[in-house]
């Protein structure tokens, strides 16, 4: 993770960012420090921080940084030049932590665990708005693994894990309208259980949770019936407010990057 | 005036190849299959009225290999296809031909380069500092030149490359635009087979002589290949109607056509047949030595009109209306006439100066002059093969020339046939 010392609006590349609702910072950091003490003290998981640096606002959605595999991070290639900018601080600090980092084809864009998550075996990879299609067959190669690359058609869904949440091997949720109809019919044959929710806990980041083991710690406000839906299947939401950050369209997801735990 | 022929609303075409739409070859490599990536390819191909062939297809063994299509994808037009690849190359459909052709240096004079590209008769282009060139005067087993100045790219055969000149090595950067089929299903079906003795001939020569009108409104040029089949069969009239009405623009022949045709005109035989009363004429063996000594004498065929010893015959209405023909040697020809080329390279290069601007060859009774023409035409020039032995179109198309209609007919009744159509 990465504490939001600097973490602001300052510019705008996806549909929910204004320049005009701008970041309350001490509320943000006091959200950022609620979903740290959820994770770290109730959920026992271990996290590592990477230093905030000024500049780089959007350093806090570390799922961005890339994707980790191993003691190996495949370093994203950002789509805007605006995040571009945090491709050397990510790039430093891996290092440091003794990662091998991975660059893909410049020519193409990827932005790491946003748009790349694992259903079991298989990485289910996310493209169009940031990342781009040519790039699923490079990851497959490095990974050696299945990767499905899947179409996103929602602007407001940008990245895949604004709108897909692996739960566990069999098990996720989904806004299904962010996906065209190819992109449906491969997640529907991939995952045996795929909870449906509703465009308004879409739009209130709902997939943008982080499952550990049963626990799911999502953004505060999904509804009733989502919940329902996961205790079904035996999840547990763990809800965390988080508001600050769906100004700049993310959530508990888009915070963090997994470091192990990956097949 | 030049251009495509056009043709009224409720125009029933032979089953020519039609020219080239605008194609590019695209490949798209990973986990293809189970994300449903090539399907999808397919599909916004067919939604942007686009058409595609895949021509090659790996598919990864285990769930974990990747999978590769490659695929050529062809539009209306150039807009349309340019709007297809842009659609596409979301999905990761990218051009093949990323790359400029690679060139070299010819080694000396009519030399090719080792890696030389060998051309087909297709529509073809070059790709150069990164745009598509077309390739001129296409013609089958060529190399192709290039002018790195202008980025020129045209047809050159071996015999006509000189020491130095930069030519096309490798297929990179190379494309080759395949043609279709009229789709013509009605067409398609009674003409099933290119070369058959069992069709409506009739039917078949309406509809050469409607296309051959089309042709010569559009401003482009009929060639005829005839053999000497076509003075011996008593045809020779036919065709001199056929020049005289002004649809043949150029004429390929050897020096048997010519010489038979002169003895027809000189003694009214072709190889001392009488051909109103079809009877060998007692010494008319030697009617075809005369004639061409005859010629000889006066310093050719031109010449022979102008004094008026020619007075008919094909040859004659050639020179008359202006009709430009190229008479080519062979090993067994006697005499020959003095206007006979008998530099077999040079005659080819005569051939190919009058090529350019056909839009149909008409191919009579001759086997030899018929693949030697084939041979220089791209494969966009419509092509009809009349000839008595099917096998001769068979062997046409072996050679390359896959676009002739084969007429399996006695050229006599096809041409007496085709000038009625034409109302000659």
């Amino acid at each position: 993770m990465c504490r939001p010392t600097y973490y602001t609006i300052a510019y705008e590349i996806n549909p929910w960012m204004s320049l005009k609702r701008q970041v309350d910072g001490a509320r943000a950091r006091l959200q950022w420090e609620r979903l740290y003490s959820l994770l770290t003290r109730r959920l026992g998981v271990r996290v590592r921080c990477l230093p905030p640096q000024r500049g780089v606002p959007d350093l806090v959605f570390t799922a961005n940084a890339g994707l980790v595999h191993g003691r190996t991070i495949i370093r994203s290639n950002f789509r805007h030049p605006e995040r571009e900018r945090e491709e050397p601080v990510i790039e430093r600090y891996f290092k440091r932590s003794g990662f091998r980092v991975v660059h893909l084809n410049p020519r193409y864009h990827f932005e790491g665990e946003g748009d790349a998550l694992w259903v079991d075996e298989t990485l289910v990879f996310g493209f169009r708005f940031r990342s781009e299609a040519p790039i699923h067959e490079e990851l497959a190669r490095l990974l050696g693994r299945e990767v499905l690359p899947v179409e996103l058609s929602d602007r407001r869904f940008y990245h895949l894990d604004t709108c897909f949440c692996p739960l566990d091997a069999d098990t996720a949720l989904w806004f299904p309208q962010a996906f065209d109809r190819y992109g449906r019919r491969v997640l529907e044959r991939l995952v045996p259980h795929l909870v449906d929710v509703s465009e308004a806990d879409a739009a209130r980041f709902a997939c943008n949770a982080i499952p550990i083991g049963r626990a799911v710690v999502m953004q505060a406000g999904a509804s009733a019936a989502l919940r329902r839906r996961m205790s079904h299947r035996r999840f547990e939401a763990h809800a965390v407010d988080l508001s600050e950050f769906l100004k700049a369209g993310g959530s508990a997801k888009c915070l963090v990057l997994r470091l192990s735990g990956h097949p | 005036m030049s251009g495509p022929a056009k043709h009224p609303p409720d125009w029933d075409p032979l089953p020519w190849y039609t020219g080239a739409m605008p194609s590019e070859i695209v490949q798209v490599r990973g986990h293809i299959i189970d994300s449903l990536i090539l399907p999808k390819v397919l599909d916004e191909i067919m939604d942007l009225n686009g058409t595609f062939e895949i021509l090659d297809v790996a598919i990864g063994k285990r769930k974990t290999d990747t999978s590769m299509a490659r695929l050529r994808v062809q539009a209306e037009s150039a807009r349309r296809l340019e709007q297809i690849l842009k659609r596409i190359a979301r999905l990761g459909a990218a051009p093949l031909h990323l790359h400029d052709v690679r060139l070299a240096r010819a080694p000396k004079e009519g030399v090719f380069p080792a890696a030389f590209y060998s051309t087909t008769n297709l529509p073809t282009e070059i790709r150069f500092r990164g745009r598509w060139r077309k390739v001129r005067r296409i013609e089958m087993d060529c190399g192709i030149v290039v002018q790195p100045d202008t980025g020129q790219a045209r047809c050159a055969p071996l015999a006509g490359v000189r020491k130095g000149q930069w030519v096309v090595c490798g297929a990179e950067g190379v494309k080759v635009t395949p043609l279709e089929r009229t789709r013509q299903p009605e067409v398609f079906q009674f003409m099933g087979s290119a070369v058959s003795s069992e069709k409506p001939k009739l039917q078949l020569i309406q509809r050469l002589a409607a296309e051959m009108r089309a042709i010569r409104r559009a401003g482009q040029k009929i060639l005829v290949v005839a053999g000497p089949a076509v003075v011996h069969t008593g045809s020779g009239p036919h065709l001199e109607r056929l020049i005289r009405g002004g649809f043949v623009q150029i004429l390929f022949a050897g020096n048997g056509l010519a010489t038979h045709d002169i003895e027809s005109a000189l003694y009214g035989t072709s190889l001392g047949v009488r051909l109103d009363r079809g009877v060998a004429v007692k010494d008319g063996h030697d009617h075809h030595m005369r004639a061409i000594n005859t010629i000889r004498a006066l310093g050719g065929i031109r010449r022979a009109v102008r004094r008026g010893v020619l007075k008919r015959g094909i040859m004659h209405a050639c020179v008359a209306r202006g009709v430009p023909f190229v008479l080519s040697g062979s090993i067994r020809d006697d005499g020959p006439l003095p206007d006979v080329i008998t530099d077999t390279l040079k005659a080819q290069e005569a051939m190919r100066r009058h090529v350019e601007g056909t839009g149909l060859s008409l191919m009579l009774a001759s086997t030899l002059h018929a693949i030697a023409t084939g041979n220089l035409l791209p494969a966009t020039v419509k092509t009809v093969c009349v000839d008595i032995n099917p096998a001769v179109v068979t062997k046409l198309a072996d050679r390359g020339t896959f676009q002739g209609i084969g007429i399996v007919s006695d050229t006599e009744s096809f041409l007496r046939e085709l000038t009625r159509a034409l109302h000659l």
